[in-house]
């Protein structure tokens, strides 16, 4: 039998005649573990698609167990054992956890009824070898962001693959669900799966894959086993050029304390939450999933309904009911949940950006929006973020995920907050995007923005942040500062293993 | 040079002109077909017929677009006349004086709209109760209303001069018609160019990052309904000025389907979140043209349902297609 499970030859993608995929011959042998790195839009995520029939290559063969196969739906990829995680999430939101791990494979009992508690308990048993506690007749819509991905990742292994896809299933995940994750991969190939493993955090493909293979715009760089490649050379071959110092240099922040919490609670969600914020500083949110920091966001925001706390704008009380509130006071977010919360894929370039500022650019009388001047302003950002689109009226839907966040940046920036809260500010993007995006918080910073930076990356909270809160379930463990900022430090609060003193 | 050519139909955008291609097909074969289809008294005729459907669609759109659904417009607009022709009779009694009681009558109708359209929208926002449901409702009642104001019966207005504006043209252009092209260049600019055209689609394309991007959902939604009620209004002051009369049990019967087949045709999503205005004008035109043309060629008056339920399945089906 031959030790290659998958082979593509000359596979060709173009979308409306702009090519995406040009000649990729890749071979995937039996039970590895292939890393595929690349810049958003070099087109890892359309060749996984065509792999599990999501899209159908324009040319060119795929050869699996070495027989030439069609895969035009998903269904096609199911029946041939190509399971794949996809990036954005795929899950019914008003199913439970055990339904949507079972859809389209329902068990069922000898009468044709559904068997609830056998697929209930094959729910539970999946959740506790990931490692996370979530009851398996949750609904989906009740789970955080980080709990979903550990459904989706649950829903792929429940189907026995041959060859398992993950299309960035650490973006949203701490250091410690990435090392059950990690665990299960190992366990995984160990019994014989192979696996893709499609991410931007090297360190992570560094770890855990057997080979990477390097995509830049489309086409097939180099393929390398991992012993023979480092970070850093991954990072070069994946830009094409050599990167500098990832994160900007830290500036000073001033004295002068502009936005305080006092005491919020949400009862059952977050507890006792304080704390203060000064001008031109970085504050980081650190904590494992379900810690409560994107609760703490929302509350801020008025989403959620506090029954205990108070805000401070300045010294000054102030009360936010939502985000409308938010925004006149100040204080802007920037969402983790992109699709969801942040952009519309269905609105143009300038629609979205000029979303939450509407107001400067419609004139009093009658609301009439100043085209000319929304142009010109998200031309500045187009400009300054280097956001690349065909035009400023090209929808969103088709731009690459790193290029819609920095477009849900410039939304969130332009109505000139003196608070930022971005949450998760990187999800989903390529090294020199994210190298981009820090450089963009830390130059707002600098001129006076304050920023509370919320983030499962501990690299991009200790590189980032002047401070760092780290929180466990709804509580903050403690406050660091400066050196005290370190890797196990936030790990040993945000898992409980050192309960610390309130104040440092 | 052959392949720039190619590039520039492939991206030639169908879906945002296929109605209009529709139209121009439908108008082609209806010509060749009934030589006395292209006649300007048949096309102002058709006109005419569509427009106080045509003027209904415009809020309708307004409310898909934002993500809802209206199903009360036809028993409004039957309620919405028989409170018109109600005050009218009861004015001219008090008053004595015929152009006063018309103008309060026109008023009469105009608030009663605005207030039934805000009675949606608040039992939709407020209320949390999904806009099918809501609307269901509201039909219900108000046909029942306007059934119990005169027992199933009509109401016929005692003014002579109320019947004459509705019938009037002016220069050619039939009132009505002229009134639905007049509202649908305003809504198309409040669509396109304003503030609330922009929040409006955000809220029917994503209501959660609407509500993230601080934009008032409700109040978005809120209007929409309000302003259906008043197009509504229009719509059954121009209807009842027509006959003369509002016939409780008939008048605006269906009219909520047509409206809503309308402005899917015209390339409104079912599901919200964007849409054009002359896409809707476009989309009454064509069920106007059909209806005509099926009349002329002699085709039983019960087989309209049929073509018009193939004409928006069909429209819907193209649509998918080109998503």
């Amino acid at each position: 039998m031959n030790n290659i499970l998958l082979k593509t030859q000359d596979i060709n993608k173009e979308f409306s005649s702009v090519p995406v995929l040009k000649n990729i011959n890749i071979e995937i042998i039996r039970g590895e573990i292939l890393g595929i790195i690349g810049e958003n839009g070099a087109g890892k995520s359309v060749l996984m698609k065509i792999l599990s029939g999501i899209y159908i290559a324009t040319s060119g063969r795929v050869i699996f167990e070495e027989k030439p196969v069609i895969i035009k739906d998903p269904l096609d990829a199911k029946h041939l054992g190509i399971s794949l995680i996809p990036q954005e999430f795929n899950l019914i939101k008003e199913l439970t956890v055990y339904d949507n791990i079972f859809l389209g494979s329902e068990i069922r009992k000898k009468n044709g009824f559904l068997d609830k508690k056998l697929m209930m308990t094959h729910t539970n048993e999946l959740l506790r070898e990931l490692g996370v506690e979530i009851k398996p007749d949750e609904q989906i819509e009740n789970l955080s962001t980080a709990q979903k991905q550990m459904v989706e990742i649950c829903k792929a292994i429940s189907v026995e693959a041959k060859l398992l896809i993950m299309d960035e299933p650490t973006t949203v995940l701490t250091q410690y669900e990435i090392e059950i994750l990690f665990k299960l991969m190992r366990r995984l190939k160990k019994q014989g799966t192979t696996i893709i493993y499609i991410s931007h955090k090297l360190k992570e493909v560094k770890a855990i894959c057997d080979r990477v293979i390097v995509l830049r715009d489309g086409e097939l760089i180099c393929s390398e086993m991992i012993e023979n490649i480092s970070v850093l050379e991954m990072a070069q071959r994946m830009v094409g050029r050599e990167l500098s110092q990832v994160f900007p240099k830290k500036q000073q922040p001033e004295d002068e304390v502009v936005f305080e919490a006092k005491g919020l609670t949400v009862p059952g969600v977050i507890e006792n939450i304080s704390f203060q914020i000064r001008k031109g500083e970085i504050l980081g949110l650190a904590g494992l999933v379900g810690s409560g920091r994107s609760e703490v966001a929302e509350t801020i925001l008025g989403i959620r309904k506090h029954s205990v706390g108070k805000l401070y704008m300045h010294g000054k009380e102030i009360t936010i009911q939502n985000p409308k509130d938010a925004v006149r006071n100040g204080i802007s977010y920037l969402s983790e949940d992109r699709q969801g919360c942040g952009i519309l894929t269905n609105f143009t370039v300038i629609q979205n950006t000029t979303l939450v500022s509407l107001d400067a650019y419609c004139n009093y009388f009658f609301g009439y929006v100043n085209r000319k001047k929304e142009e010109k302003s998200t031309l500045k950002y187009k400009e300054r973020f280097d956001i690349k689109t065909e035009n400023l009226d090209t929808r969103l839907e088709y731009l690459s995920g790193g290029n819609q966040q920095k477009v849900s940046l410039a939304k969130s920036i332009d109505p000139g907050p003196i608070v930022l809260i971005a949450d998760e500010p990187t999800r989903g993007v390529d090294v020199s995007a994210k190298q981009e995006i820090y450089s963009l918080i830390n130059s707002l910073a600098e001129k006076g923005l304050s920023c509370i930076f919320i983030s499962s990356e501990q690299e991009e909270i200790i590189g980032m942040c002047h401070r760092v809160i780290v929180m466990k379930d709804g509580k903050i463990m403690n406050t660091l500062v400066d050196e005290k900022i370190k890797e196990e430090e936030i790990m040993f609060l945000a898992t409980g293993v050192r309960e610390g003193a309130k104040e440092v | 040079m052959i392949k720039a050519v190619i590039a520039r139909v492939n991206k030639f955008q169908y879906e945002k002109y296929a109605v209009f291609i529709a139209l121009a097909v439908l108008f082609v074969i209806s010509a060749i077909v009934s030589p006395y289809f292209t006649r300007i008294q048949n096309l102002l005729n058709i006109l005419r017929q569509v427009s106080y459907i045509g003027i209904i669609a415009l809020g309708m759109t307004f409310v898909m677009i934002g993500g809802g659904i209206d199903l009360s417009v036809g028993s409004l607009i039957a309620f919405i006349g028989a409170v018109g022709i109600l005050t009218l009779n009861y004015f001219m009694a008090v008053f004595n004086n015929e152009y006063l009681a018309i103008s309060g009558a026109i008023l009469a109708a105009l608030i009663m709209g605005i207030l039934s359209g805000t009675l949606n929208g608040f039992l939709i926002t407020r209320g949390r109760i999904a806009p099918f449901i809501v609307t269901l409702g509201t039909m219900a009642i108000f046909r029942s209303l306007s059934l119990f104001m005169a027992s199933a019966g009509e109401i016929r207005s005692v003014s002579g001069h109320y019947g004459e504006f509705g019938m009037n043209s002016i220069w050619f252009l039939p009132v009505p018609v002229l009134i639905m092209l007049i509202i649908a260049a305003i809504l198309s600019i409040i669509l396109n160019s304003t503030r609330y055209g922009r929040h409006l689609c955000a809220v029917g394309s994503n209501p959660r990052v609407a509500l993230f991007s601080a934009i008032n959902g409700d109040r978005i939604k809120l209007l929409s309904y309000m302003l259906c009620g008043f197009t509504v209004s229009v719509s059954a002051v121009m209807l009842t000025s027509r006959f003369n009369a509002v016939s409780t049990s008939n008048t605006g019967m269906g009219f909520e389907l047509d409206a809503i087949t309308a402005v899917i045709i015209g390339g409104t999503p079912f599901t919200g979140g964007r849409g054009t205005i002359w896409g809707t004008i476009v989309g009454v035109i064509i069920l106007g043209i059909i209806n005509n043309m099926l009349n002329m060629l002699g085709i039983s008056p019960y087989l309209q349902g049929t073509v018009k339920g193939l004409v928006i399945i069909g429209a819907v089906y193209m649509q998918r297609q080109k998503a």
